[in-house]
C-alpha cells in the first residue's frame, strides 16, 4: 500500500498537499482499495466555502456510496473535471491525475488536525 | 440464453395472422402513416408459450429456492391474498368512480389504517406512499411541515451511520441537511456523541429498531426522551418491524412518526421496482398534516376528506397502490393477533437458530443474540484471495438467493440473513451445511472455484464495473 511521505492524511482517508495556502485533496491508496472500482463521482461547486470534515463530494464503486469530507475548512479554488469522465483514474492514480479538488484554506492553524504519515499509517495498520 | 422473439422468428411458417383489413390511408393522414414495417415476429403459439416459460424458469423466487436476503424480509406470501386482490369486484374498479360505489374499498382502508395504528402505537394512518422510501419523504415533509407551522427553524436530521442508504436521501430531498451519527462497536447508539449533536437545530432523528445489525437499540427510552427534551421528532423506519410486531409498539417507544413497508413484514409481494407500499403513522400532533385525501367515516359511509388546510397536499395518484394495501388487509385478518405475535416469534427464533450453528467460527459484531437478522463479518476467514462478493456469488451454484453483502457499511466483509418466520428447520439446516462447506472447504481447497463463481446460471458473472461506467440501455 502506498503512503507517500510528503502528504498529510485524514482519519477519514482523505490525503491533503500542502503548498502554502492552497492544498491539493484526494483519497489514500488504501481508501480506493476499500471502497474498490469506482464508478461515479460527485464534486463540489467551484467557489464553494466549505467547513472542516464536512460532506463535500461523493465516490460510489460497485459497492456501495462514500461521503468524501473536506479536511480543512476553505474555498474551492479548482476541481479535477477529468475524474467526472474518468472515475477509475482515482483508482489507478490515487495521489496524481486521480486528485479531487484544490482548496484555499481558511485558516492556517488548521494544518495541526491533519494527520502524519507515521500516525496515517499506524491507523490504517491498526484496522 | 434464450432467445428474443425477433431471433426465433421466420416467414415461413403458420403464425396469427395480424394483418388488418381497415382502410388506413382513409382514417389517418399520410404525414402521420408509418412508412417502414412494423416487424412483428412471426411465431407459432407454441413457440411463443415455450419461450415465456422457459424465461419464467430463470427467475430467482421465493417459490423456487430459499430467500434470505437480510432487511428485505423476503417472507412466504399468502396466495390467497393473490386470489382476493384478482377478484373481478376489486379489479374492475376505477378510481374516479364515485365514492358511493366503492364503499368496500374504503372500509378495507379505513381498517387497515386502525389495524397498523393498533399494532404501531400510532395514532393516524395514511397508506398514500408507494414504497418504503416514499414513505421516508412523505414522514419527512410533515416534519419538515410542523416545524415551519411552529415557526422554527430546524434544518437537520441525525441519521445513525449503520442506517439504510434511503434514510440520508429522504432528508436531503426534504430539504433537510444530515448529520451521521457514529455508532458504538456493536452497532448501538452512542448517547454521548448523541448529546453533543443535539441542539436547536435538529428537526429529526431516525432511527431504525432492531438496528440493521439485527439487534435491539438498548437505550431507546434514552433517546427518544434526550430527542424531546430537545423539541427534536423521533422517526422510526419500520424496515425492521417484523421483529417486534405484537410484541412492542414503536409508539410505546417515544417515536412520534413512522412508516412501514407492507411489502415486509405485512407480506405484500416485493415490487423488484413495482407497486410498494409505505403507509406512514403519526401521532396525534402531526395528524394535521397527513397528505390528502383523508378517509373518514360519518357514521352513515366512508368519505373522502380533502379539506385539511395544514396538509402536506398530494403525494401519489389517486389512494395509493390498493391491491398491495388489500393483500396486507388479508394477510393481518389471515393470521390475526395471536398469529402475528406468533410470526414475530417465529423469526427471531430462526434468525437465532442459524446464528447458533454459525457464530463459533464466524465474527458477528451484533453479538451472540439477534432478533430477526443478523450480520456476519467473514473478513477473518477469508482466505486465498476470496471476498464476500464471491462466496455470495458461490451460493447461487447451490440454487440458493444471495444474502445481502456489504450492508451495514459499519462491519467489513459483512453479509446479512433474515430466515423470516415462513422458513422450515430442514431449509434452514440445509443452507448452513452448504454455506459451511464453501467458507471453510472450498476456500481452501478451490477457492477458484468461488472466486470464478457462479457456474450453473443462465449468465456468468456479469461487469458490473462496465455496466456502470457504460451503461447500454437500449437494445
Amino acid at each position: 500500500m502506498n503512503i507517500p511521505n510528503d502528504l498529510r492524511y485524514t482519519k477519514t482517508h482523505e490525503w491533503v498537499k500542502i503548498n502554502e495556502q492552497e492544498v491539493t485533496v484526494g483519497i489514500t491508496d488504501f481508501a480506493q482499495q476499500e471502497i474498490t472500482d469506482i464508478v461515479h463521482v460527485e464534486l463540489p461547486d467551484l467557489g464553494k466555502h466549505v467547513n472542516i470534515n464536512q460532506p463535500v463530494a461523493i465516490i460510489e464503486s460497485v459497492k456501495s456510496a462514500f461521503d468524501i469530507y473536506a479536511p480543512l475548512s476553505g474555498e474551492i479554488i479548482k476541481i479535477n473535471t477529468l475524474i467526472l469522465e474518468k472515475p477509475e483514474l482515482i483508482n489507478k492514480f490515487p495521489y496524481l491525475d486521480g486528485y479531487l479538488f484544490k482548496l484555499k484554506i481558511a485558516n492556517i492553524n488548521d494544518l495541526n488536525v491533519l494527520l502524519s504519515v507515521n500516525d496515517y499509517q499506524k491507523l490504517v495498520t491498526e484496522r | 440464453m434464450e432467445k428474443l422473439l425477433n431471433e426465433i422468428s421466420t416467414c415461413c411458417q403458420p403464425a396469427y395472422d395480424i394483418s388488418c383489413d381497415i382502410n388506413i390511408e382513409i382514417n389517418i393522414p399520410s404525414n402521420l402513416q408509418r412508412c417502414s414495417s412494423l416487424h412483428f415476429p412471426n411465431i407459432t403459439e407454441s413457440d411463443l408459450l415455450r419461450h415465456f416459460t422457459n424465461l419464467s424458469r430463470n427467475n430467482y423466487a421465493l417459490s423456487t429456492t430459499f430467500y434470505p436476503l437480510g432487511s428485505c424480509t423476503m417472507k412466504h406470501n399468502p396466495l390467497i391474498s393473490e386470489q382476493v386482490a384478482r377478484h373481478y369486484r376489486f379489479n374492475q374498479i376505477h378510481p374516479y368512480q364515485d365514492e358511493l360505489t366503492i364503499q368496500g374499498n374504503l372500509e378495507i382502508m379505513y381498517k387497515l389504517e386502525q389495524d397498523l395504528c393498533a399494532i404501531s402505537g400510532m395514532d393516524y394512518f395514511t397508506l398514500q406512499p408507494a414504497a418504503g422510501a416514499h414513505g421516508e419523504l412523505t414522514g419527512l415533509l410533515i416534519i419538515a411541515k410542523y416545524f415551519e407551522t411552529i415557526k422554527q427553524k430546524r434544518t437537520t436530521v441525525i441519521i445513525p451511520d449503520s442506517a439504510h442508504g434511503t434514510n440520508p436521501s429522504s432528508a436531503m430531498l426534504a430539504g433537510f441537511n444530515v448529520i451521521t451519527l457514529d455508532s458504538t462497536h456493536d452497532g448501538q447508539i452512542n448517547i454521548d456523541k448523541l448529546k453533543q449533536l443535539l441542539n436547536e437545530n435538529v428537526a429529526a432523528i431516525m432511527l431504525t429498531v432492531p438496528n440493521t445489525l439485527g439487534v435491539f437499540e438498548k437505550n431507546i427510552l434514552t433517546i427518544t426522551e434526550l430527542a424531546h427534551n430537545n423539541g427534536t421528532i423521533m422517526y422510526y423506519d419500520g424496515a425492521n418491524l417484523n421483529a417486534i410486531v405484537g410484541i412492542i409498539k414503536p409508539g410505546d417507544l417515544g417515536f412520534d412518526i413512522m412508516h412501514i413497508n407492507l411489502h415486509k413484514t405485512f407480506a405484500a409481494p416485493h415490487g423488484g421496482g413495482g407497486p410498494g407500499s409505505g403507509p406512514v403513522g403519526v401521532k396525534k400532533f402531526l395528524e394535521p398534516f397527513l397528505p390528502i385525501p383523508r378517509i373518514i367515516n360519518n357514521k352513515t359511509h366512508f368519505v373522502f376528506n380533502y379539506e385539511k388546510h395544514q396538509s402536506i397536499g398530494k403525494i401519489k395518484a389517486f389512494f395509493g397502490n390498493f391491491p398491495v394495501i388489500l393483500k396486507s388487509y388479508v394477510y393481518i385478518k389471515l393470521l390475526g393477533a395471536e398469529g402475528l405475535i406468533n410470526s414475530t416469534k417465529q423469526a427471531v427464533l430462526n434468525a437465532n437458530y442459524m446464528l447458533a450453528k454459525l457464530r463459533d467460527n464466524i465474527d458477528v459484531p451484533g453479538g451472540h443474540k439477534c432478533l430477526h437478522e443478523f450480520v456476519l463479518s467473514l473478513k477473518s476467514i477469508l482466505k486465498n484471495g476470496v471476498k464476500t462478493v464471491d462466496v455470495a456469488k458461490r451460493l447461487l451454484d447451490y440454487g440458493y438467493y444471495a444474502p445481502t453483502i456489504y450492508f451495514p457499511l459499519i462491519v467489513e466483509e459483512s453479509i446479512m440473513m433474515e430466515p423470516t418466520e415462513t422458513e422450515s428447520k430442514q431449509t434452514l439446516d440445509k443452507f448452513i451445511e452448504i454455506f459451511k462447506i464453501i467458507i471453510f472447504k472450498e476456500m481452501l481447497d478451490e477457492s477458484d472455484k468461488i472466486k470464478c463463481a457462479p457456474h450453473t446460471t443462465i449468465v456468468r458473472r456479469l461487469d458490473e464495473v462496465i455496466a456502470a461506467r457504460n451503461p447500454v440501455l437500449r437494445w
